[in-house]
């Protein structure tokens, strides 16, 4: 084994962890040389701004690395008006904004024949939009054709269209329109530990749309024990309060009780949420047992609703936890060692087979690791009803930066599960989206201050885990699948948007670009680079787990709620028009095939005759499953067993009726019955 | 789906179990027109009444003829083979020339014993066959050990001789999977250590290994005696013992210290299945293995999830399904397939050699095999039955027949599982076969007539075991003779630290010999067997290959259908820990790892409410250098390795809560490494 050849070289020394035989696994690492050195010289210049600490004064520092490619007036979204409130579209004017566009031949807006200070006005209050020359893609299909909205929905579709005066256009020039991204999966205003995370909804919803992403579909987490309807409301309130871009909600279930079942009632039939989270990690805490995961699966593939699962196997990780602590690793790279990847499919094995048992569709979130990926795409080869979520981070990067020497740097890539140290993870994951094993790509945006994160500075079990992703979800799959020939720009409609829309059962509505469906929609630049870097991302998080890494595709203009919130990299969103989507029960895309399946499952006894023949004597004090029905014999059972009533097979079932209780002699226990007592049993010698 | 068409075939209405989309599942029963074909292969197996009574199993007429028993159905032992002639001891030689070339024993000139108590043999003209090379040679056997392999030995005079004929000569047969005391619900199996070990020497089976299976609460030291007292007294081939944890504290630490240091001990089974009574939660296997692995022992896991069992056997009773039936879908091989797969992982975390007893499903088979791949050290171990039957009959019209086939895990009710299970054997992915021998009579089975929960799980196969394995993956090709070795013997001696003391013809090996006639063919049947039980879950189905003469300490037992076995002649053989062959990479790999040396963090840290559950313990948690009350020590660590020295303002306190924008000390030394 390797591993244990090149120990002593000088500081670069690498913690050999756990030897395995398969390469695969963290060993590779080293194939790198150096020892990380490749990976700590691509990131030379992410030392963290501690300026940048303060949100609020960002502003101030001057930027140290140069940004290729963005759009120039990207530093004008960042100004610090835009940045706090978040809301400044009158700050620009539409000339200024005009004629930046001409200057490269992007996407440009022109008013429709009527002046320009009608159009001023109309700008905020009209939804009336049009998008010329642009080629759709669909997740089926991508076409030429323009598109008229409306009161933020999209009412025409087609050549020559017929529209008012007075309609702002924009000149797609050819560029792809796609419908906007739904992250499925974020954490905005995530309460921890008396603290929040640091985008809230108003932010981390700011960063979406400056993504491309016109939706987000945010985790309710409410503490165990407590209400789940309260936390609801709670964070419906955040988000109305905030939000720039329309969401719905996923509830975690954190813990099992009647009561829980009552409010899972409520929240699908009143309260528009259809997916439910539990979590088989975080031991005494959020964790379920596997008999309560049965039962949760049970409830909602009766309700109709989708069951997701944080799939880690807590109570090895717990012990795991315990025994990295003791050996004394106490930095980051102890989260990653404590959470080995088999742990995840282990957990996401499991969920599957219980999921299948209980016919219910699954949705495993934040799938971070090759075989996770592996175990769900060899389920959905053999039928099962089961959804893959991998999440930007799991496809951007990869887990061996626990190791660097840079504690703030190494805590910001904590997450659950953690990203897998295997540098081939993010490609093979890639591939498996590109497939369609994998469904959908969440970010699970969840980003805590360095500050935060030091919390666990001395302890990583207590580092609160997140990353960030939220913003840089498209643009990171575009560069990653659709760029590298994995995907092509249907399937990358698919995986950004539209399946996480079938699968909410908010499809044709959000999801797809077609008559009446909502006016969110993205034109997509496919020749932008830009480079990722704190700096410049619109998270208030100090650190971006994706710093330093160039992509290709950006979106160029972004229309949520019929309304043009992003363009020439001018970002202009309002805090507080998001609305929320309620997802009703039974979403097609996942619950056509269980319906099928519930039809079919039907079982029934083999209808036998009674058994009368000798019973040996049993004491039932030790080692019996317990059973209702352990000690009523039928000679006791004033009813016959139902299924056997019509049916007799022998014929002449002479001796069927069950001897009289007195006829049963006491037998001495432990002694063979050589003749019954009512002569020969019917049912032992049917055949 | 081909599910949905309920298919009504005559009387032979098979219940439509739950509708999976995977063909290879249980549809595949379709396809034999509704199990008729098992049906049909299975007509003449009425139980007989008469066989209830042990001991009078020569009094009863039998009903249904198989071709050769009627020959020597007057033979004081049922046991038949086609071949069965007149072979007696101490038939003279030459008697038997005429016929078809046997194994045939006569005595050197000068020797008078005949009872076959000879301490010296010579197998004469045999062709040895080991796991790794055949070759033929001479066998000689004095005091129960083999004194010489080879050809043109000189032994001394008066050596009893057994022409072989150019037979195989193979060591004898290792069980790994008995239960020949499991008691159920204060219930023996009718097979007990004497009954049982006869069988697997009529069998070919000369050493057992015997699960111990104390109750929870009792003293695994209490029970260990309690089998070797009557294994002592009874049997009559050599034993070793697992010891099975029913439920792990602290006591049961030091009985399982003990059991491996002095008492000869180094497999124990732990349970995945059985809720509330033997089922150990994941933490506790953790520990359970990591301390197994300390001690050196084989940890062997019966892999089903007991929580979702007792939820589906919920389901399935309150459906009203309350026959035997109820107990394959109660546990559906995808529940095995995921404890196979959780105790792996367990195995992989702990570094821990894995051990899975009675592989019944494909797809816990294949879980097993790409673990291997991967390079997990773990061993599976189908059984007889598995390998030779399926859980079709569960569906039978019979009740009793239906309920001799309960064991757990469940036989898989897809036909062509067992000759997957065959294939992996032969490719060397499943290692073992045991026959997880525990049998129940009718009436201890019809303690569940009402409810399939109750039914005392277990099946025959002790005696049947070399048989199958050669029908079925010899015969047909898969397998050879060497791999036949291995998979039946050598890889258990390898395993449980016995090689090559068993599993193994060579110098100083025990002699436990078995001369194989791949030739012969039996129909096995209730009527003929060793086995108590009055029903033998193998009824009718011919197998090829058998034993000829059995060989145990050096004695013949067994010989053309004559069983000479000897009650109480068995010995412990106690195994010691560590066996190389699962421990050996384990070692490699027991490496440990280091954290990264870093500075520390001496950047803002958020002030945090404590949070009483979520917290793993840690004791360092609550320090955080921004806390209200300077600390009167500083972190040891940091002590004489700080960039930023001592600052001016070290004394003023910090509010809790507030993010600090520029740290007092200026940047911190440690996050501007990078």
């Amino acid at each position: 084994m390797a591993e244990r050849v090149n120990r002593d070289r000088a500081q670069d020394d690498l913690p050999v962890y756990l030897a395995r035989p398969g390469t695969a696994d963290q060993v590779p690492r080293q194939k790198y040389g150096g020892l990380f050195c490749s990976v700590e010289g691509a990131f030379e210049s992410k030392t963290i701004d501690f300026d940048a600490l303060s949100v609020g004064q960002r502003g101030s520092r001057t930027p140290r690395t140069a940004r290729r490619g963005t759009g120039a007036g990207q530093e004008q979204a960042r100004s610090p008006a835009s940045d706090s409130q978040a809301s400044s579209p009158g700050a620009e004017s539409p000339v200024a904004r005009g004629r930046r566009g001409t200057d490269s031949p992007q996407a440009e807006m022109r008013p429709g024949g009527g002046d320009e200070v009608l159009q001023t006005l109309e700008d905020e209050k009209s939804d009336r939009l049009l998008i010329k020359g642009g080629r759709i893609v669909n997740d089926d299909q991508s076409f030429h054709a323009d598109i008229y909205m409306e009161d933020g929905v999209i009412k025409q579709i087609g050549d020559n269209l017929i529209v008012p005066g007075g309609v702002k256009t924009i000149e797609a020039q050819g560029k792809m329109v796609i419908p906007g991204g739904i992250d499925i999966h974020t954490h905005f205003q995530m309460p921890y530990r008396g603290t929040t995370t640091v985008d809230d909804f108003a932010q981390g919803s700011k960063a979406a749309l400056a993504g491309g992403t016109t939706m987000i579909v945010d985790h309710v987490i409410p503490e165990p024990g407590s209400s789940l309807m309260e936390a609801y409301d709670q964070w419906r309130q955040w988000a109305d309060e905030k939000a720039c871009c329309d969401y719905s909600f996923h509830v975690d279930i954190t813990h099992w009780n009647d009561s829980v079942k009552q409010e899972l009632d409520h929240l699908i039939k009143e309260k528009g949420v259809n997916s439910f989270q539990v979590y088989m990690a975080y031991k005494d805490y959020y964790q379920m047992s596997n008999s309560e995961l049965y039962e949760i699966f049970t409830f909602l593939a009766e309700r109709g609703g989708i069951a997701q699962v944080h799939a880690e196997n807590g109570e090895i990780i717990a012990e795991e936890q315990a025994r990295m602590l003791q050996m004394g690793i106490t930095g980051p790279e102890g989260h990653v060692l404590s959470r080995p990847e088999e742990l995840e499919a282990e957990a996401v094995f499991r969920a599957i087979t219980i999921a299948s048992q209980t016919n219910c569709p699954l949705y495993v979130t934040r799938v971070m690791s090759k075989s996770a990926a592996d175990i769900i795409s060899q389920a959905r080869k053999k039928g099962n009803v089961v959804f893959g979520e991998p999440i930007t981070a799991s496809l951007g990067t990869d887990g061996t930066h626990y190791w660097s020497k840079n504690w703030a740097k190494a805590a910001s890539f904590v997450t659950s599960p953690p990203l897998s140290p295997d540098p081939t993870t993010p490609d093979y994951l890639n591939t498996m989206l590109s497939s369609g094993d994998l469904s959908v790509t969440g970010s699970a945006h969840c980003t805590f201050s360095v500050a935060q994160k030091a919390i666990g500075k001395d302890d990583f079990t207590q580092i609160p885990e997140g990353v960030n992703g939220v913003e840089e979800r498209m643009a990171l799959i575009w560069d990653k699948a659709v760029t590298t020939g994995k995907m092509d720009e249907n399937m990358f409609v698919a995986v950004t948007s539209t399946n996480a829309a079938k699968i909410l059962n908010l499809y044709p509505r959000k999801g797809r670009i077609a008559v009446s469906s909502d006016a969110d929609l993205v034109i997509w630049d496919t020749d932008a680079i830009c480079t990722i870097t704190a700096k410049t991302h619109n998270s208030a998080a100090e650190y971006n787990v994706f710093e330093g890494m160039e992509l290709r595709g950006a979106p160029q203009v972004v229309i949520c709620q019929g309304k043009i919130v992003l363009e020439d990299g001018n970002l202009h969103v309002t805090s507080g028009v998001g609305r929320f989507i309620p997802c009703s029960p039974f979403p097609d895309f996942a619950y056509k095939r269980v319906k099928a399946r519930k039809q079919l499952a039907v079982l029934r006894a083999v209808p036998r005759g009674m058994y009368d023949g000798p019973v040996s004597e049993f004491s039932m004090s030790r080692g019996g499953t317990p059973s209702a029905s352990a000690r009523t014999s039928p000679t006791k059972q004033p009813v016959r067993n139902l299924h056997q009533s019509g049916f007799s097979l022998t014929g002449n079932p002479a001796p069927c009726g069950p001897p009289t209780p007195d006829d049963v002699p006491i037998r001495p226990a432990g002694r063979r019955i050589v003749v019954p007592p009512g002569g020969r049993s019917n049912i032992t010698s049917l055949s | 789906m081909s599910d949905c068409r309920r298919q009504w075939n005559r009387e032979d209405e098979l219940p439509v179990y739950l509708a999976g989309p995977i063909a290879t599942g249980p549809n595949q029963r379709k396809s034999f027109g509704m199990f008729s074909s098992v049906e049909g292969a299975f007509e003449s197996k009425t139980i007989d009444f008469d066989n209830y009574a042990v001991g009078r199993k020569g009094s009863r007429t039998p009903r249904s003829g198989s071709r050769e028993r009627l020959l020597d159905a007057g033979g004081a032992v049922g046991k038949t083979s086609s071949q069965a002639r007149q072979g007696s001891l101490s038939d003279p030689p030459g008697e038997q020339d005429d016929a078809r070339a046997g194994v045939e024993v006569r005595l050197s000139p000068g020797v008078d014993s005949a009872d076959g108590q000879s301490e010296k043999l010579l197998i004469r003209g045999g062709r040895v066959v080991n796991d790794d090379q055949s070759l033929y040679a001479d066998v000689y056997i004095e005091d129960g050990l083999i004194k010489q392999v080879g050809e043109n030995l000189v032994v001394p005079g008066g050596v009893k001789v057994i022409e072989a004929n150019g037979r195989m000569v193979i060591p004898g047969g290792i069980d790994v999977n008995t239960c020949l005391m499991k008691s159920y619900l204060g219930n023996r199996p009718v097979d007990d250590f004497f009954q049982g070990t006869k069988a697997a020497l009529a069998g070919g089976t000369t050493m057992i290994i015997d699960h111990v299976t104390p109750q929870p609460g009792d003293s695994l030291l209490m029970a260990f005696e309690h089998w070797q007292e009557a294994a002592d007294k009874k049997a009559c081939c050599d034993y070793s013992l697992h010891v099975d944890i029913p439920q792990w504290d602290e006591t049961v630490k030091y009985e399982l210290e003990l059991l491996v240091q002095e008492k000869g001990i180094n497999s124990f089974q732990v349970y995945m299945a059985y809720k509330d009574v033997y089922q150990m939660s994941d933490s506790q296997l953790y520990e359970a293995f990591t301390f197994l692995k300390q001690l050196g022992a084989v940890v062997l896991v019966h892999a089903e999830n007991g929580d979702l069992i007792a939820q589906e056997q919920r389901k399935i009773l309150g459906m009203g399904i309350t026959g035997p039936e109820g107990h394959p879908l109660s546990r559906p091989e995808e529940l095995e397939a995921e404890a196979v797969f959780r105790a792996i992982t367990l195995g992989n975390r702990v570094n821990c050699p894995v051990y899975i007893t009675k592989v019944m499903s494909k797809s816990a088979a294949d879980t097993i095999t790409q673990a291997r791949r991967k390079g997990s050290v773990v061993f599976g171990e189908p059984i007889t039955a598995s390998l030779a039957t399926d859980g079709s009959h569960y569906w039978s019209k019979n009740w009793a027949k239906a309920a001799a086939y309960v064991t757990s895990p469940p036989l898989s009710p897809d036909p062509t599982t067992p000759d997957h299970l065959n294939t992996l054997l032969a490719c060397g992915d499943l290692q073992v076969v045991g026959s997880a021998h525990c049998a129940y009579s009718l009436s201890q089975k019809a303690i569940g007539k009402d409810d399939f929960t109750l039914i005392p799980e277990g099946t025959n196969g002790v005696e049947e075991r070399m048989g199958f394995v050669w029908d079925k993956a010899v015969a047909m090709g898969k397998m050879d003779e060497n791999q036949f070795v291995a998979v039946t013997s050598t890889n258990a001696a390898k395993i449980f630290n016995l090689y090559p003391r068993k599993g193994r013809i060579a110098v100083g090996s025990d002699a436990d010999v078995v001369i194989w006639d791949p030739d012969s063919t039996k129909t096995i049947s209730a009527k003929n067997q060793q086995s108590a039980s009055e029903y033998n879950i193998f009824e009718g189905l011919e197998c090829r290959g058998g034993s000829a003469l059995v060989l145990s300490q050096g004695r013949v037992v067994y010989e053309e259908g004559k069983l000479q076995a000897q009650q109480g002649a068995g010995r412990f053989i106690p195994c010691k820990p560590f066996p190389d062959y699962a421990y050996q990479r384990v070692k490699f790999r027991n490496q440990v790892k280091q954290g990264v040396t870093r500075g520390m963090y001496d950047g803002p840290v958020h002030d945090v409410a404590p949070m009483a559950k979520y917290i793993t313990p840690s004791p360092s948690a609550r320090t955080s250098p921004t806390f209200n009350q300077p600390p009167p020590i500083r972190n040891l660590h940091q002590s004489n390795f700080s960039l930023s020295g001592a600052q001016i303002d070290d004394y003023i306190p910090r509010r809790s809560g507030h993010r600090i924008v520029a740290p007092p000390g200026g940047r911190s030394n440690i996050t501007s490494l990078g």
